[in-house]
């Protein structure tokens, strides 16, 4: 059973209670991931598996076998921030930052979800292109709580590096 | 977590053959299953990962649509015959948990999530025949905001937590099951049941028994169809009430309609006698009101969640007025 961490191969653990989320933190020591409530209820947690955000504390690891995960590690290409890293520090995204891995991990998954044409809860049509107002960010965000309330810092940093991306 | 072994099966069938014994239990996405084995609410001994289970969405020769149980809530809201056929089932579904979670979770295990009822959850100092049968209910005489006013019984006054259940409650719905002597399809509003004095068992399946897909019907009414839900905050919160809704009106008169309601009782409430009022009877705003009133006459409140049948009259009131387009 092997599984892909940023690239790289990993052997699956064993002992099949073991979380992604521990796997990722506590055996492969890559700590950037969060634990927040370990109960599928703030999003600190989110990793990108084959492109789709999940929650890695609901998620057994040999779940996983085979699979592709990204975190937060994963993002940026060599020593610089992923554009996305940059926009939250431009835009004040967070205060203590516990919630940030998960936050930008969400949104790029969420980025891919609109591209593809998934609707939201606060899509008026639901057969229409995805047009990413203020409004559609918040509820696509909103499995991600920031206990520190930096909501607009963070909506603003997604909403930066989207339209860059369209710019580009 | 107490201990268990994994084991991933290919199809049905080898799950079936995985799952001989009764401390087995299916794993679908895991967003609420892995919860409960970290809280002890539950220790399998056994997981059975049935993830590779048919995932497909596919045409039926009637002109329905048969759902794999492994298809994700994400791909089944964002196919396009559930956005243009079934609106109701997009919404309902949209309107749950959080993208990341419904990108995990599958149509089979969404239909077998347990109640998000506190008492059920505290294993360290509440009495819960869900969880423990025989041992009594500390929600009938405790914080019982969120929790039943249809069909509960002294035993248990839980909710099912779906928004998805509630709107294939309200499409005619059929379940297909594989278990140990064989298929069978049920309608989806006989899967799950009534507490009665047996709380601990939330549907019909048999043990062993597995959900390999549900099958919408061809249902024109459907397309003209709604899901309101009603939350304590704007995302990613379970239904104080939800009403899922279709409505077909030809000549001011309703033709056609099927109802359902959330976060009231302990399974999905299809809303027959709600159904039964408006069929055949004008579309106007006094008539939904007669509906609903009709449907709740049956409700019963707990000390803390009176509020509900009021809460729940009114959406009802207000989604078929939508969809209608009568107004007060």
């Amino acid at each position: 059973m092997s599984i892909t961490i940023n690239g790289s191969p990993a052997g699956l653990p064993d002992d099949p209670r073991v979380s992604l989320l521990d796997f990722l933190r506590d055996r492969l020591h890559l700590s950037g991931t969060k634990k927040g409530c370990d109960q599928g209820a703030c999003g600190a947690c989110t990793v990108l598996v084959d492109g789709d955000r999940i929650l890695s504390c609901l998620a057994l690891a040999v779940q996983y076998d085979g699979r592709e995960v990204v975190t937060v590690e994963g993002l940026a290409d060599g020593s610089g921030l992923h554009p996305l890293q940059q926009a939250f520090i431009d835009h004040d995204g967070f205060q203590c930052g516990y919630c940030t891995p998960g936050q930008i991990c969400s949104a790029i998954g969420m980025a891919a979800e609109a591209k593809r044409g998934v609707p939201s809860h606060v899509s008026d049509d639901l057969t229409a292109d995805v047009t990413l107002t203020r409004e559609e960010l918040q509820e696509r965000m909103s499995g991600n709580l920031c206990r520190c309330g930096a909501y607009n810092g963070i909506i603003d940093a997604i909403a930066q590096s989207l339209l860059a991306e369209t710019a580009a | 977590m107490t201990p268990f072994t994994y084991a991933r099966a290919s199809d049905a069938a080898e799950a079936l053959r995985l799952a001989t014994d009764n401390g087995a239990a299916y794993l679908g996405g895991g967003t609420n299953l892995v919860d409960l084995m970290r809280e002890t609410v539950a220790a399998p001994d056994r997981l059975i990962d049935v993830s590779n289970l048919s995932r497909a969405i596919e045409p039926t020769a009637s002109g329905g649509l048969l759902i794999g149980a492994a298809a994700k809530n994400t791909a089944l809201a964002a196919h396009p015959a559930i956005r243009t056929r079934y609106p109701v089932l997009a919404r309902a579904i949209l309107a749950g948990a959080s993208a990341q979670i419904r990108n995990m979770a599958t149509v089979g295990g969404n239909l077998l999530q347990r109640t998000r009822c506190a008492y059920f959850y505290d294993t360290d100092g509440s009495r819960c025949n869900k969880r423990d049968p025989g041992s009594g209910c500390d929600a009938r005489d405790g914080l019982n905001r969120i929790h039943a006013v249809l069909g509960a019984s002294s035993a248990c006054v839980a909710t099912h937590p779906s928004d998805m259940c509630v709107a294939l409650a309200a499409l005619d719905t059929v379940v297909h099951l594989q278990g140990r002597d064989g298929a069978r399809s049920l309608p989806f509003t006989d899967l799950h049941r009534l507490p009665g004095d047996h709380p601990q068992f939330d549907t019909v399946l048999e043990p062993g028994e597995l959900i390999t897909a549900i099958e919408l019907p061809p249902l024109a009414v459907a397309t003209n169809s709604a899901y309101r839900k009603v939350r304590d905050r704007a995302s990613y919160a379970f239904a104080l009430v939800s009403v899922a809704a279709a409505l077909k009106i030809e000549d001011g008169a309703i033709t056609d309609v099927r109802i359902a309601f959330g976060g009231v009782a302990h399974k999905p409430w299809r809303a027959l006698t709600a159904e039964a009022a408006l069929r055949g009877g004008p579309a106007t705003i006094p008539a939904f009101d007669d509906a609903a009133n009709a449907e709740l006459a049956q409700a019963t409140p707990l000390r803390d969640n009176a509020f509900k049948i009021e809460l729940v009259r009114r959406t009802l009131v207000a989604v078929l007025g939508d969809l209608s387009g009568a107004t007060a």
